[in-house]
């Protein structure tokens, strides 16, 4: 028992999974012949997953968020063995129900007794299973009078009440939830918030994707962050909550190369490219004592008065300088220069962080966490933290005069 | 797909419970409901009695009637299940999509439902055997044999085409087609007699067809012994035993295909 408890839940490792999209509408055997015939493929690879390793922590409330299209479902569905990775490998200890969509088949023809049924079976009950539970069931769904009646004649929330009832009886170790929360009234919202505190309270194993940002807030542990299809990181709920929000201002800014988590402000004015000599990457390094020139491009909508703050850091965090532009003036999509004539810092690698602020010297609008990364490097040996650049000389003692 | 997973407690209920909702929607919002799974084969035996034993009378058989009975009722049950399995993968798209659990259950449980009515047809037959005065003799412990013969065979079928399905949706109206020709290649209507008086070659090559071979097994077992059966027809073991390989090559060729593909269903849907 104590070797199950260390054992993870759900355990992902290095999964690829990638899809064919046609490139014609059709899909039937005349267009396979042509595109044989004419030598094309007939279809693109999307690549949904990219390496994707995660573990999800037994009796753990996970949460999965991301934009649309940045691979929740297809991991997800991944998860639930319904797609196969191409490559890597998913273990799961123990049951694990998928509820990728409330009601699956639910057919309209049918009454709702005998979908209780159906649907039942789907999630791995048995007919006398369902007989046990079936009033507990009706009960919560509120729809006694109607379960003899055909589905197709039940409105919309009749159906989702149903269907969301008979999937809180499943009992599993490990329940797998894709947004069923988005309809319903609102007694019935009610409803699924207690269920939720509910199974967080048991020791189910639960995975949820959203984009509700207040379910992740209030039910998630842990909760992994999604972006282009990677997995940016697994973080505590508030900080998904920052990353996810985000990552949804963040559409189109030239600066993807910055780890977002180390990025925050309200993006009325961004940084668009930061550069030390010139250079905005790769292995930076500068001589101590050479001329040292930081350069900051921003842009704006409006051209507003700015603030630039820069901070040298060393690797243990001590913060070597920290200029700001404070009285210079300087306005939003102008190109501005930091010039030092000698790099005065000892031998290290440091980075730089820049910062994007109002006049008011308090409203952020962009700040960067690690901008840069750059090494200062000297054939003399040196101690401490600078050179002061002093200069010696010496004369006989006594002879100070 | 471990063996001793194919029938797991959770497989089963599975199984049943599509079975069951596959008879309860097949006839819904009909009048007659599912009185029509009857009355299809019926009528299409009424017709076929009609103008090929009353008006070009081909019936030189003994009891013709229930001999093309019988014939119409596999066929129909081979062509059900074949047909239903084929488009049963496809039709499930919306829970295959959303669940995982084994796909081979889909095509089981279609084919099940086809062998259920392939039960209530031969109540009929037998309804009729007895209003013909046929006699039953020793051989009709045989009969089983053969439904297990066509059930193996279509269900292999099954499994192939449903795969198929999923990749070209051309699948559906070719394996039509060929329904169609098989329908006259198989000795349904005709007496297979009429075939050996013109050319016993032809005959002994439809006879090849472990379709052929195996309704006309189930005639002779069930409704007489002048049924040219494959042992009648063919002096070689080896000849006999061809239509059984091509059940088994079908069955296992089908089965693995339908494995290899089963696992990106999902997607390709």
């Amino acid at each position: 028992m104590a070797e199950n408890e260390i054992q993870p839940a759900i355990s992902v490792w290095n999964v690829n999974k990638s899809f064919h999209i046609p490139l014609e509408k059709s899909g039937g055997i005349k267009q396979k012949l042509i595109n044989q015939l004419k030598g094309r493929k007939g279809y693109r690879d999307f690549q949904a997953l990219k390496d994707m390793s995660f573990t999800v922590k037994k009796g753990e409330f996970f949460g999965i968020v991301g934009r649309n299209g940045s691979g929740k479902s297809t991991l997800l569905k991944i998860m639930a063995g319904i797609y196969t990775p191409q490559k890597g490998n998913i273990q799961v200890n123990g049951a694990l129900v998928p509820f990728i969509e409330l009601g699956v088949g639910f057919n309209p023809e049918l009454t709702g007794r005998e979908n209780v049924f159906l649907n039942g079976a789907l999630l791995g009950f048995g007919r006398r299973e369902i007989e046990g539970m079936y009033d507990d069931i009706v009960d919560f769904a509120e729809i006694r009078e109607f379960m003899e009646e055909r589905l197709k004649n039940y409105s919309s929330g009749m159906q989702v009440r149903l269907a969301f009832s008979i999937a809180i009886r499943a009992k599993s170790d490990i329940l797998l939830l894709d947004e069923v929360l988005a309809v319903g009234d609102e007694a019935f919202q009610r409803k699924c918030v207690d269920y939720f505190y509910r199974i967080k309270r048991s020791n189910q194993t639960v995975v949820l994707v959203t984009h509700d940002m207040t379910n992740v807030e209030r039910f998630c542990d842990r909760a992994l962050v999604l972006n282009n299809n990677k997995i940016m990181g697994i973080y505590k709920p508030a900080k998904a909550k920052m990353i996810y929000e985000q990552l949804n201002r963040d559409t189109k800014s030239g600066t993807d190369k910055f780890k977002l988590e180390k990025r925050w402000g309200n993006r009325e004015a961004i940084i668009s490219s930061i550069k030390i000599n010139q250079q905005s990457g790769g292995n930076i390094t500068v001589n101590q004592g050479d001329p040292f020139e930081i350069s900051v491009k921003t842009e704006s909508k409006d051209d507003k008065k700015i603030i630039v703050g820069l901070a040298f850091y060393e690797n243990d965090g001590t913060v070597m300088s920290g200029p700001n532009s404070y009285g210079n003036e300087f306005m939003a999509n102008e190109l501005m220069r930091y010039k030092v004539k000698s790099l005065p810092l000892n031998p290290g690698d440091y980075n730089l962080r820049v910062a994007l602020y109002a006049e008011d010297h308090l409203t952020e609008y962009d700040h960067i966490e690690e901008a840069l990364k750059f090494r200062v490097v000297s054939d003399k040996q040196c101690y401490g933290k600078v050179n002061l650049f002093g200069v010696w000389d010496s004369s006989k003692s006594g002879d100070e005069k | 797909m471990k063996l001793s997973n194919i029938f797991s407690r959770r497989n089963r209920i599975l199984l049943r419970e599509l079975v069951i909702t596959d008879f309860k929607l097949r006839y819904q919002g009909s009048v007659l409901g599912y009185a029509w799974s009857l009355l299809k084969p019926l009528f299409m035996f009424a017709i076929l009695y009609v103008v090929f034993g009353l008006l070009i009378k081909l019936g030189s058989v003994e009891h013709y009637s229930v001999y093309l009975l019988l014939g119409i009722v596999l066929w129909t049950f081979f062509a059900e299940a074949t047909n239903q399995g084929l488009s049963s993968i496809v039709g499930r798209g919306d829970v295959i999509r959303k669940i995982s659990f084994p796909k081979y259950i889909i095509v089981l449980s279609t084919t099940i439902s086809a062998l259920v009515n392939l039960t209530l047809n031969l109540v009929i037959v037998a309804f009729f055997m007895l209003i013909n005065g046929v006699t039953l003799h020793w051989s009709v412990v045989l009969f089983p044999l053969y439904i297990i013969e066509i059930y193996i065979l279509a269900l292999g079928l099954a499994f192939f085409l449903s795969a198929v399905n999923v990749k070209y949706r051309d699948t559906g109206h070719i394996w039509e087609i060929i329904m169609q020709a098989a329908f006259y290649a198989t000795p349904i209507i005709y007496p297979l007699s009429l075939v050996v008086a013109k050319s016993e070659f032809i005959a002994k090559l439809l006879m090849l067809n472990p379709l052929a071979q195996a309704i006309q097994g189930a005639r002779y077992a069930l409704v007489t012994h002048e049924t040219i059966t494959a042992a009648n027809l063919f002096s070689n073991v080896i000849y006999m035993l061809i239509p059984f390989a091509i059940v088994i090559f079908i069955f296992i060729a089908g089965t693995l295909y339908f494995k290899k593909n089963s696992k990106y269903f999902a997607e390709n849907i």
